[in-house]
């Protein structure tokens, strides 16, 4: 458990785009996945022989699959308008972190072997053969990409880097080489239903010993229910919700909203679970299989709704794919969106005078929200345009006197990432996603001195736990971070009207 | 992976946490928290036991509540916060306190 050795960046008064240092990052990669890991997801345990050959059939597939990635593969006209936006090129320097050179690690390959140019003259338009050191550069660099898709914001064709990236990383593992991190866990999923691993009587333990706690805490009787048929509304929420700090306490909130509601709600055993790390992997049908357990379980339970924690990557999942990858949805009640998020639901819930708030409870904090990538660009929250930003800061002003916003450029779809998402929340790319989280934490810091804030609110599970681990590298608190929800828990008045 | 104690072989994962939790012994969490350059004393030992107990009988680490109100019952209500499991074991209490206890590392977005 030695720290492994790196300097970690110093925050300056506004982030400046580093001199370039090629190769810096060269040496990052993670745990290659064991044959078992691999096995369980329908992938080869180990590298096969003919990879090159797999690896172009793949990539052919995909360009046939997507036409996004077809598209991508063509449109890039080299403006440089993405170089500096990656939060990992700012942190790290290496030339290949810049969008641009992530998407040639493919382009320059797609081009020996998809277009007539290439097929012919190779040099001439900078295509490469497949070689083993262009399999090295991907496994390093397409695991130095969160997917967080700020760089397709600022692209003038819309070129999103993370479906180049999705498409690295399935190629990869269609070879034999996933990724460990990502693929143990949704090993884990398909056999017991949640990242952890934490089986039904662990879930059932660790959920009544938050009741009591809760009830000494406020005495007041909140509930976590778990596999409780017919319920109206199933909460699906990230496992890092029943296991970790802050996360915790996000959940807390959660049930006390729905206690205070009179809502009648139950978590499930079997779908305990809203990641969907099949997205991270780009592999459709672990996806879909991963999902899948969250449709069977709303249809044992016979629930009327489906709710989501707060977890950002699930709710892009929910939003944006869930409609084709498990719908229909027609055994649920029409009168709410499928799916709903916990913030939209609890905003829903205020707007309409459900919910009574003292904002003194949080009269010791100055709150600052960090907005989710997945969220803020692969998704929406509620029913107007720029809903997933409002939504939840709304919530934080209902519950909080003091709120500030970070630099512009830093928040809403120009969000940073925290430096974990997308796959990468692993110890053995602790380096990575200390040097990543540099943009956020110099944004934090800015507005630490200029309005002394003290705590930073997140509705994502990675971005809790990123933010936990990587702040004190930069000198600040692990407990800055906390979850939206702990704040509407906290400062919630119990027993007033419905 | 794997590294040698008085004559037994512990197999372990990249990270160093013994792939058998079967091969456990008190010689091997001595010898893990060593290398991090960390002396196990009685309060480390408290938390330790409190994760195998757990484990043998729900085959996942305790969820950091359930692990505070523990630690809290046994040692009183002042030790049964975060604060201090991350004093005892700074690489935080889940992953540095399970490497020692031979359990898995936690997995997921934690």
């Amino acid at each position: 458990m030695a720290k492994p050795e790196f300097e970690t960046p110093t925050l300056k008064e506004w982030v400046s785009t580093p001199a370039v240092q090629p190769d810096a990052m060269a040496h990052s990669r993670p745990f290659v996945a064991k044959p078992e890991h691999q096995a369980s997801l329908g992938f080869p345990g180990e590298l096969v022989e003919n990879w090159q050959e797999v690896a172009l059939d793949k990539m052919g597939e995909l360009l046939g699959r997507y036409r996004s990635l077809q598209v991508f593969m063509d449109a890039c006209v080299k403006c440089g308008a993405c170089t500096d936006k990656c939060h990992y090129y700012l942190g790290t320097g290496d030339p290949k972190n810049m969008p641009v050179a992530r998407q040639d690690l493919m382009r320059k390959v797609y081009r020996r072997y998809f277009t007539t140019a290439g097929k012919w003259f190779p040099k001439l338009v900078g295509a490469v053969e497949l070689s083993e050191e262009v399999i090295n550069d991907w496994y390093s660099y397409y695991h130095q990409c969160s997917e967080c898709r700020r760089c397709s914001v600022y692209c003038p064709y819309g070129i999103d880097t993370s479906e180049i990236t999705m498409a690295g990383r399935e190629i990869l593992a269609t070879i034999g080489v996933g990724q460990k991190y990502s693929n143990e866990i949704i090993g884990k999923v398909h056999t017991i239903g949640n990242n952890l691993g934490l089986p039904e009587p662990a879930l059932a333990d660790t959920l009544e010993g938050l009741e009591e706690e809760i009830e000494e805490d406020i005495s007041v009787p909140v509930k976590l229910p778990l596999d409780q048929a017919g319920a109206d509304v199933l909460l699906v929420t990230p496992s890092a919700d029943f296991f970790a700090e802050p996360h915790v306490d996000g959940l807390i909130g959660y049930a006390k909203v729905f206690h205070q509601a009179g809502i009648s709600w139950t978590l499930s055993s079997y779908a305990s679970e809203a990641a969907n790390f099949g997205i991270f992997i780009g592999n459709y049908e672990n996806m879909q299989k991963v999902a899948q357990r969250i449709r069977q379980a709303a249809l044992d339970l016979g629930v009327k709704r489906i709710v989501i924690g707060e977890c950002g990557h699930a709710w892009r999942v929910a939003y944006s794919f869930w409609n084709t990858l498990i719908g229909p949805f027609d055994f649920l009640d029409p009168a709410y969106p499928v799916p709903q998020h916990i913030c939209e639901f609890t905003h829903d819930l205020n707007q309409r005078g459900g919910l009574k708030f003292d904002r003194e409870a949080n009269d010791d904090k100055v709150v600052t929200f960090h907005d989710s990538c997945n969220v803020s660009r692969g998704s929406r929250l509620g029913d107007t345009p720029g809903g997933q930003f409002t939504i939840p800061r709304d919530l934080i002003r209902a519950a909080c006197t003091h709120f500030v916003d970070m630099a512009p450029d830093t928040i809403h779809e120009h969000t940073f990432c925290c430096g974990g998402g997308g796959g990468l929340l692993t110890d053995d790319l602790i380096e990575l996603r200390v040097k990543g989280a540099l943009p956020r934490a110099q944004a934090l810091q800015q507005v630490i001195e200029q309005y002394g804030v003290t705590h930073m609110a997140a509705i994502c599970a990675i971005c809790k736990s990123q933010f936990s681990k990587v702040l004190p590298e930069y000198g600040m608190g692990m407990d800055m971070i906390i979850s939206v929800h702990q704040l509407v828990g906290d400062a919630l008045v119990f027993g007033s009207e419905h | 992976m794997a590294f040698e104690l008085n004559g037994k072989t512990y197999e372990t994962d990249e990270e160093g946490y013994l792939a058998n939790l079967s091969q456990w012994d008190t010689d091997a969490a001595v010898y893990m928290a060593k290398e991090d350059d960390c002396d196990l004393d009685e309060n480390h030992w408290q938390v330790i036991n409190f994760l195998r107990e757990y484990y043998d009988e729900y085959q996942i680490a305790p969820a950091v509540r359930v692990l505070t109100k523990a630690i809290g019952k046994k040692l009183g209500k002042d030790k049964g916060n975060s604060k201090y499991l991350y004093e005892l074991f700074p690489y935080g209490p889940a992953k540095q306190a399970c490497k020692y206890a031979g359990l898995p590392k936690p997995t997921g977005c934690v």
